[in-house]
């Protein structure tokens, strides 16, 4: 990490400056000034901000919404491995995912239709191998599998080397130790480098207010993860960190009727994401690319 | 009579000369006005309702904003460049061709500083990106570079020309150990920021169409096109309006150092189109995509083939001395280059990177019309701009601006 000027102490010495070229900017542009990355929180502000989260969402959606931040485990190392040979594009994953994430439903009170997946599952002919430009994404669920056809989901591959981390020019996103790449989404500013630098095309933007029913609202929230996502962000696939970091699979993974998707921590020798890896040829999405991927395709 | 007096009355002064002028002038400000209320009111209606408002969507998640913000770049870049043949052909008034060269630069580096605003998902955000401020992730993003090399250059540009429009304000010649070293900083500067802003593009793996060492230097070239375009037209008019001595012959060198210019950038396109043609990989989708559409998505097309017949004609006008020695065909390559590199740099650079997208997907952008208004609002924005702090420079140089002292009466 560079030494870098703090946003505090630049506060501190011009906080009457910009207090004045603040008045007149109504009181949310003071309070994005004013609020501190999460990366940057002393425990008491954290706690504060996650009390105040919970407040929100609780009153706007009528439920009892917690907002944990549960922290990486040392020794744990996330990474999912899913069998192109098993997967027959049912889709239960796409659906899993958005009810457990609290993604974006396609139409809503604001007129405008944003309708936000995490996982997109593709159908392409066997003898195309894995080629997107002939991969269908359209493809009629209701008669899966085709004949001559494999299936192709793809999601957040939280790279070892990131190239959406790498261009965002606020640190709005990062790396966590046990390997989950992550987005603040009360830092971010919407300029979507990250969705040009994605070579997966797991980022996702929020065009228009986000319409999350209140009764398909799920209140088991994670900072960082499910947590309902302002307007004007980008979220992402982030392994179910508030599912998998209390040591649950994730959504995707428990709602796989055929088996294919593994998940487990890539540094426990007999986990089954490690195993799989030691006695499968395992496939790497653009592995050309170099941004190694924790999320490993297979044959079965 | 101290500095600080001076500036004081150098800017209400100059208050004074804006609004003052002939009907013509008051309409075409009163245009521009109309123009820049219109974008806002567009613009209001994206800041409640959200980007959905455009025409982007995730396959293609940069569009028109983005591309107007590159292009601007580039003609904010070329107009300081130009002091480099200025002084080579030692052209006689090369330091009002760097004046307004940096005038224009900061007119074009306040709308690039717009497009981004405007591209914005969280507008309210802005000072999370601003340098001291805000949390910028150097050295590795490209995009806080940007905002670091647009400041300074912004900033730099601001403080030469008011350093020069005050000292002759004042009745004296700017000194050139202060003017000098400065105007020689804002050269690589021009250089430095064109460069970054390609590097944005430039640097990103997954997208074949801008990963192509060659875009950093198709942008300066092309940069050096458009950027001249504008000043061959100022140029005229100041010639018209002011005393000073601007050399046909000067203007005519620059229309022939724009057609060598557009030379290299025609060929570095050709390049492109035959590494792509000849080795015929997945790649070559994104090309054919600009030229010839795919399947029934050919919004581009048109487009593309304008860009590239009005960059043609161009070439040819200023290659041949006598068109580009006759004011009319002189002025019409200047359009033609401006608006082909308009659409080389803009859309038909950012879109096509889109589509397809990475995942394969074809979905075809166009503009929507709030997009389009906003849009035109800032060029309005930048046009007024350049059009009252040019008017400023034009009657300080006329020597019809200047600071009255006591000893004058």
């Amino acid at each position: 990490m560079t030494p870098k000027f703090k946003r505090r102490d630049v506060l501190g010495a011009g906080a009457a400056a910009a207090g004045l070229a603040m008045a007149g900017c109504g009181n949310e542009l003071v309070e994005a000034f004013i609020k501190t990355r999460l990366a940057e929180m002393d425990p008491k502000q954290l706690e504060t901000y996650l009390a105040d989260l919970e407040a929100e969402y609780s009153a706007r959606y009528g439920k009892d919404v917690s907002v944990d931040d549960t922290q990486a485990r040392d020794g744990v190392l996330f990474a999912y491995g899913l069998d192109l040979d098993r997967c027959n594009g049912n889709r239960r994953c796409v659906e899993a995912c958005v009810e457990e994430n609290n993604q974006s439903r396609a139409g809503g009170p604001s007129g405008h239709s944003n309708p936000i997946e995490w996982i997109e599952v593709f159908e392409i002919p066997k003898e195309k191998g894995v080629d997107l430009d002939e991969a269908d994404r359209y493809f009629d669920r209701e008669s899966v599998p085709a004949p001559g056809m494999f299936y192709l989901p793809v999601q957040c591959q939280h790279c070892d080397n990131p190239p959406c981390v790498k261009v965002c020019p606020v640190e709005a996103t990062w790396k966590e130790p046990d390997g989950i790449v992550v987005i603040d989404y009360d830092w971010c500013i919407g300029c979507r480098c990250c969705m040009s630098a994605c070579p997966y095309g797991a980022r996702h933007f929020n065009w228009s207010e986000p319409n999350l029913p209140a009764e398909e609202m799920n209140p088991n929230t994670h900072v960082v993860g499910n947590r309902p996502r302002p307007r004007g962000v980008v979220e992402k696939c982030t392994f179910c960190i508030q599912r998998t970091r209390q040591g649950k699979y994730p959504a995707c993974h428990a709602a796989c009727p055929t088996g294919a998707r593994v998940f487990g921590n890539l540094l426990d020798p007999a986990s089954e994401v490690r195993q799989l890896i030691e006695r499968k040829r395992v496939y790497i999405l653009k592995a050309e690319l170099n941004t190694r991927p924790s999320f490993f395709y297979f044959y079965g | 009579m101290s500095i600080v007096n001076a500036f004081t009355q150098f800017t209400t002064g100059s208050v004074r000369v804006v609004t003052r002028g002939s009907v013509g002038y008051f309409a075409w400000v009163a245009a521009l006005l109309a123009l820049i209320v219109t974008g806002l009111v567009a613009y209001m209606g994206q800041f409640n309702e959200g980007l959905i408002v455009t025409g982007m969507r995730d396959p293609v998640s940069w569009g028109f904003y983005i591309g107007n913000f590159t292009f601007l770049v580039g003609v904010a870049a070329a107009a300081v460049i130009l002091v480099i043949p200025a002084y080579i052909y030692k052209w006689k008034p090369i330091k009002e061709i760097a004046l307004f060269g940096e005038l224009l630069a900061i007119s074009a580096i306040a709308m690039c500083m717009l497009f981004v605003l405007c591209d914005m998902g969280r507008p309210d955000r802005l000072l999370h990106i601003m340098p001291l401020v805000g949390n910028m992730n150097l050295p590795r993003s490209m995009l806080a570079w940007d905002v670091v090399v647009l400041n300074g250059y912004f900033y730099l540009n601001l403080f030469v020309v008011t350093y020069m429009l005050v000292s002759y304000y004042r009745g004296r010649e700017p000194n050139k150990y202060i003017f000098t070293p400065l105007v020689l900083l804002s050269i690589p500067a021009a250089v430095g920021i064109h460069t970054v802003t390609a590097f944005v593009y430039n640097g990103l793996a997954g997208r074949p169409y801008w990963n192509a060492s060659i875009l950093a230097p198709r942008f300066l070239v092309s940069a050096f096109c458009s950027g001249p375009a504008v000043m061959i037209v100022l140029l005229q008019v100041l010639r018209r309006v002011t005393d000073l001595e601007i050399k046909r012959e000067a203007i005519w060198k620059i229309a022939e150092l724009m057609a060598y210019a557009m030379f290299i950038n025609l060929f570095f396109l050709v390049a492109e189109v035959f590494k792509e043609v000849y080795s015929d990989t997945h790649h070559l989708k994104h090309l054919e995509y600009l030229y010839l559409g795919l399947g029934d998505k050919t919004a581009l097309v048109p487009w593309a083939w304008t860009s590239l017949i009005f960059s043609v004609v161009a070439f040819v006008l200023f290659l041949v001395p006598k068109t580009r020695q006759n004011v009319v065909t002189l002025n019409i390559g200047c359009a033609m280059i401006f608006i082909g590199v308009f659409i080389e740099k803009g859309i038909g650079l950012v879109v096509p990177g889109y589509t397809p997208s990475v995942l394969g997907e074809i979905y075809e952008y166009s503009p929507s019309t709030t997009e389009i208004l906003v849009s035109a609002g800032i060029f309005g924005v930048g046009a007024l701009l350049f059009t009252l702090t040019s008017r400023v420079a034009i009657a300080v140089l006329r020597g019809d601006f200047r600071l009255r002292t006591a000893n004058q009466g």
